[in-house]
């Protein structure tokens, strides 16, 4: 599961995050590949917000070393992307979609630097590529939960990063908004960028992604989807409280994984 | 003169607050505003008898400490487990009683009037004026509030990406490097130089008036943050004017009335505003339900 490759995108060591003294996330160690969809799973309260935010420096640690692409995260903020979940921001903020992908593009933007036309192409080029050009100059309350999703996926993109986190983008959305993520993610791949996404749907973890990160406070099990996600592990995650998993018994989850594409 | 003196001083703390009162309901913030308005009364006095004047800078600098001493302790009782509300409550008002403990015991040095302090004193801002070489240059008040003023559009200006995004999604500032801490804490400060310059002139309490009132007019008639806070300059410079003109004819409290203005227009913006009206939206619910009836 680890490559010995010094310019991996993300490696954690012993990282532990605690509430006021109550560990959240304890000794959690790994290291990504690139260019890989690596979904992040566990049950509520396991830590998976809390390990992205420590990861980007939201969180205060414990313990623990985060090195992006070898080198400590504050020195590589502009190769680092992030969507946050999406209930925490105000929607009724006074402002429109294309502002705020533009927001994007302020950590490029330096101490005093103002957005303008560049910033401003940038903006309704990355709003095109989930499909919401025309919803550039609308208010955001005014857009549906899917629709507030993709501006925040438009944001991560106008970051222009190569490792991406995300927070459950898919977490109350629309079937066709659930596609124009994924098939954005998969062009993120493809370019070679590595997306870490919290995700909460069972069922689809095996269409998704290329590897899963199991987690309950520490990490269960990393590695390739088909040989982690297994019924056994999951079972160890959710603390055994899972009845349901797959929809027929599976002996070689591979060979569902392969199936379902 | 007095008249023309009373609406320029009325201009610039309106001018003051409605810029950073943008900021504080946008950040659900408006009642730290109240707080700091509240609390500085201690450094005001404490400034006051370490200096021995009523020197505006001094007290200044006294009342930038308290705001940010109120602001770090509002932040400590919520983290370790005091409702939000609770403590901001806690915080200021006992801070401001402790304000008005030294004030009564120093009665007899300190030429603070604690009525000046609640209600403020514009109808003669124009008698205390600042000399250079023997010539007198303007109210004291004007040139202090227009410093205070030319600060907060100098570090609103060169920071409003900051400002904006920290206000909006401080997870991504931070995740992109913008030290939000202290962007918070600089903010809380300008609050705090924008309430002390402005306690004289209008009051403690009505400083808060013109701090939250008119952003929050503004809010409710655009969705853009700098045309809110274009809006909120606009609405807190018609408070001041027309509020002076009302005082005049009632012959009422300047300060009041000031505030009263602000406050009717509130409640136009909030019963027509296009966007957001409760009128409109009343109409236009009418219009809905009597489409669906055909």
């Amino acid at each position: 599961m680890t490559t010995n490759s010094r310019l991996s995108p993300l490696s954690v060591t012993n990282l532990t995050v605690a509430y006021q003294k109550k560990p959240v996330v304890r000794n959690v160690t790994f290291e990504v590949a690139e260019g890989e969809l690596i979904g992040i799973i566990g049950p509520n309260g396991a830590g998976k917000s809390t390990l992205i935010k420590a990861i980007l420096g939201l969180q205060p640690v414990l313990t623990g070393e985060t090195l992006v692409y070898g080198k400590p995260y504050k020195s590589q903020r502009k190769l680092v992307g992030y969507v946050p979940q999406r209930e925490s921001v105000d929607w009724d903020f006074p402002t429109n979609a294309l502002d705020v992908v533009m927001m994007g593009r302020y950590g490029h933007l330096g101490l005093l630097r103002r957005p303008g036309a560049k910033e401003r192409a940038i903006g309704m080029e990355c709003l095109s590529k989930v499909g919401m050009a025309d919803f550039a100059g609308r208010q955001i309350s005014q857009l549906s939960g899917g629709q507030q999703q993709r501006v925040f996926l438009a944001r991560a993109l106008a970051q222009d990063a190569t490792l991406y986190f995300m927070d459950e983008p898919f977490a109350g959305v629309d079937a066709a908004t659930e596609k124009a993520i994924i098939t954005l993610l998969n062009e993120l791949k493809k370019q070679g960028k590595t997306v870490l996404v919290v995700h909460h749907d069972l069922a689809t973890v095996d269409q998704y992604f290329d590897s899963v990160m199991l987690i309950n406070g520490e990490m269960i099990a990393y590695g390739p989807t088909a040989t982690t996600f297994t019924e056994q592990r999951l079972q160890e995650a959710y603390g055994g409280r899972l009845t349901f998993i797959k929809s027929h018994q599976a002996e070689e989850p591979a060979a569902t994984a392969r199936a379902g594409r | 003169m007095s008249g023309f003196w009373i609406m320029v001083t009325g201009a610039l703390v309106a001018s003051c607050c409605g810029i950073l009162g943008c900021f504080l309901i946008l950040r659900r913030m408006a009642l730290v505003g109240d707080a700091i308005s509240h609390s500085v009364l201690p450094g005001i006095v404490i400034a006051f008898l370490v200096s021995g004047s009523r020197d505006s800078v001094f007290m200044l600098f006294g009342a930038a400490i308290i705001g940010f001493v109120t602001v770090f302790l509002i932040q400590l009782f919520q983290n370790s487990g005091v409702q939000g509300d609770a403590s901001i409550g806690v915080v200021f008002t006992s801070l401001f009683a402790a304000g008005v403990l030294l004030i009564s015991l120093n009665a007899s040095q300190v030429d603070l009037d604690l009525d000046c302090v609640l209600y403020g004193e514009i109808a003669y801002v124009h008698w205390n004026q600042l000399m250079i070489n023997g010539v007198e240059v303007g109210p004291k008040a004007v040139w202090l509030l227009g410093i205070t003023l030319f600060l907060i559009v100098a570090v609103i200006g060169l920071f409003y990406k900051q400002f904006k995004l920290c206000a909006f999604d401080p997870a991504l500032a931070a995740a992109i490097g913008i030290p939000v801490a202290l962007f918070h804490y600089v903010l809380m400060g300008l609050v705090s130089m924008a309430t002390v310059s402005s306690f004289e002139s209008v009051g403690a309490i009505l400083v808060v008036g013109l701090l939250i009132v008119p952003p929050a007019t503004a809010y409710l008639l655009t969705d853009r943050l700098g045309t809110m806070i274009g809006l909120s300059l606009v609405i807190g410079v018609i408070s001041s004017i027309a509020g002076y003109y009302t005082a005049a004819v009632l012959d009422a409290s300047i300060a009041g009335c000031m505030v009263c203005v602000a406050g009717v227009l509130f409640l136009l913006a909030f019963l027509f505003s296009p966007s957001h009206g409760l009128v409109v939206r009343k109409l236009r619910q009418r219009a809905s339900t009597a489409r669906e009836a055909y």
